[in-house]
């Protein structure tokens, strides 16, 4: 028998950190990740919500889109209105297939004058630059820059711990994204995370990783967050995690993230699997991605049944889990449209008992991005 | 105290098997966040899934180290899961047992052998 053709762990510039640290590392996305220090997930969660949360996220796949009009060529895969996108901003937006599905989401902005800044998620990296790359070829050439780390610092402290490295960032507001001066290093920094908190994504070299990190954690107000955290966190936002919430059969539509398909592009129809989007903004979705609160019971986690009162499955949750702010059971799923409205009461089946649970509005944890400068 | 390699414990006293997870379980899970004990009057296996118990990231099996009937479920674990962290070979046990085949208990480690069988983990 031949045995398992085994792909080693990659790992961070910052693997010897975590493990200084006491991190617990698991696999994630390819690499050697941690999943939590020595707090655990309880407390490095609520620590990020009432200061400050370091995470490494250096396995996100971050890349540079160059070509002659590296905007107006992106929107050939993606339904967001990048044209019009201004110098120093960022967007949130969608890898399509054609048949209108999510092959990831990511960020794309403009730091400076060097066409796109993408971020996608590290499961996917691979598979999406090859994409872009064929989608788009003799437009943009990707440059992946597989030498630079990526750190995320989130929480209501975060602000006034970076600034005081890099005091240019205090002008920034959220999604403004800069190339930034500081550490002695060439930072491209933006104020946005995948927490719900304020916060800045700081794109490093490799090299001065280990250096940023450890300015950053000597902050008394900083500790590291593992990935478990990040995850516990992403979902009180009522943030989708890519590869559980969104995947190749679910439409922006389906997902609760027309946001993203900007009005110009609806009238333009001109992304992949346009006819499938523009037909569910005008009719609905077969499916609809909520959040739920469970009302009674344990957590429902991803792959229960969604049921109506009346018992007949009506859909599934695809995330779970506890909220440490909450103290319940928090969930996203799909169910059908009829039973999406904010305030349904539906249930949730764990381990077979029926648990009662509500529709509600997301975030489930107020955002507190900082939007506009304090004047 | 009797050990498995799942890290549950039992303690008998009169053939009733105080059952939980040990310390270095409930370390190991972190944060315990709900448990889910068995009804009582429920007939167990030993190995037989018997209790869950969650954390923030995970549900996990607790399996029946004995087998028999439950006769008691720790019902201040509804209000208060984080005994589980807090005394995990105490106030922190999930159920009691009635022993069908008490010669089972004889068969699972002593705690020398459960503390040797953890270095090896």
């Amino acid at each position: 028998m031949t045995a398992p053709i085994e792909h080693p762990l990659k790992t961070t510039p910052l693997y010897a950190a975590h493990i200084a640290a006491g991190a617990r590392m698991v696999p994630f996305a390819g690499y050697e990740m941690p999943v939590q220090y020595l707090d655990g997930v309880m407390k490095e969660h609520l620590w990020t919500r009432e200061h400050a949360g370091l995470f490494d996220v250096s396995h996100m796949g971050q890349a540079r889109l160059r070509g002659v009009a590296p905007l107006a060529a992106f929107e050939e895969v993606v339904p967001g209105d990048f044209i019009n996108l201004k110098p120093g901003k960022q967007k949130y937006s969608v890898l399509l297939n054609r048949s209108g599905g999510i092959i990831d989401d990511l960020m794309a902005g403009r730091p400076d004058d060097d066409g796109l800044f993408v971020v996608v998620n590290g499961a996917c990296k691979d598979n999406d630059f090859k994409i872009i790359n064929d989608e788009l070829a003799g437009q943009v050439k990707i440059d992946r820059l597989e030498n630079r780390a990526l750190l995320a610092l989130q929480g209501p402290e975060a602000a006034a711990v970076f600034q005081a490295h890099a005091p240019q960032a205090s002008s920034m507001v959220f999604m403004d994204v800069r190339p930034i001066h500081a550490f002695g290093q060439d930072l491209i920094v933006s104020r946005s995370g995948y927490t719900g908190e304020d916060g800045y994504e700081i794109s490093i070299p490799a090299e001065a990783a280990v250096e940023v990190w450890n300015a950053l954690l000597a902050d008394a107000r900083v500790k590291p967050i593992g990935l478990g955290a990040r995850d516990s966190l992403r979902l009180e936002a009522g943030l989708p995690l890519y590869g559980h919430d969104l995947d190749e059969t679910v439409s922006p539509v389906e997902g609760d993230l027309t946001f993203a398909i900007n009005k110009n592009r609806r009238e333009q129809r001109d992304f992949p699997g346009a006819a499938r989007i523009v037909g569910e903004l005008a009719a609905g979705p077969a499916r609809v991605r909520v959040a739920l609160k469970v009302l009674a019971g344990a957590p429902a986690r991803e792959g229960a049944e969604i049921a109506d009162l009346n018992g007949a499955v009506i859909g599934v949750v695809t995330s779970g889990g506890y909220s440490p702010c909450l103290k319940c059971g928090i969930a996203l799923g799909f169910v059908t449209p009829v039973h999406a409205a904010v305030g349904g009461h539906l249930k949730v089946i764990v381990r077979g008992k029926a648990q009662a649970a509500e529709v509600v509005k997301t975030p489930f944890v107020p955002h507190r991005y900082v939007r506009k400068l304090p004047t | 105290m009797r050990f498995t390699k799942d890290h549950e414990w039992v303690e008998v006293d009169d053939n009733i098997a105080t059952v939980g997870i040990t310390a270095y379980a409930a370390e190991q899970l972190g944060d315990v966040v709900f448990v889910e004990t068995p009804d009582v009057g429920k007939a167990v296996k030993a190995g037989d899934g018997f209790a869950v118990v969650e954390s923030v990231k995970a549900a996990s099996d607790v399996y029946a180290p004995v087998s028999g009937e439950v006769v008691e479920a720790n019902g201040a674990l509804g209000d208060a899961p984080d005994t589980v962290n807090a005394e995990p070979e105490a106030a922190g046990w999930f159920a009691k047992v009635r022993l069908s085949n008490p010669a089972e208990v004889e068969a699972l480690m002593d705690r020398p052998a459960y503390e040797a069988y953890l270095q090896t983990l």
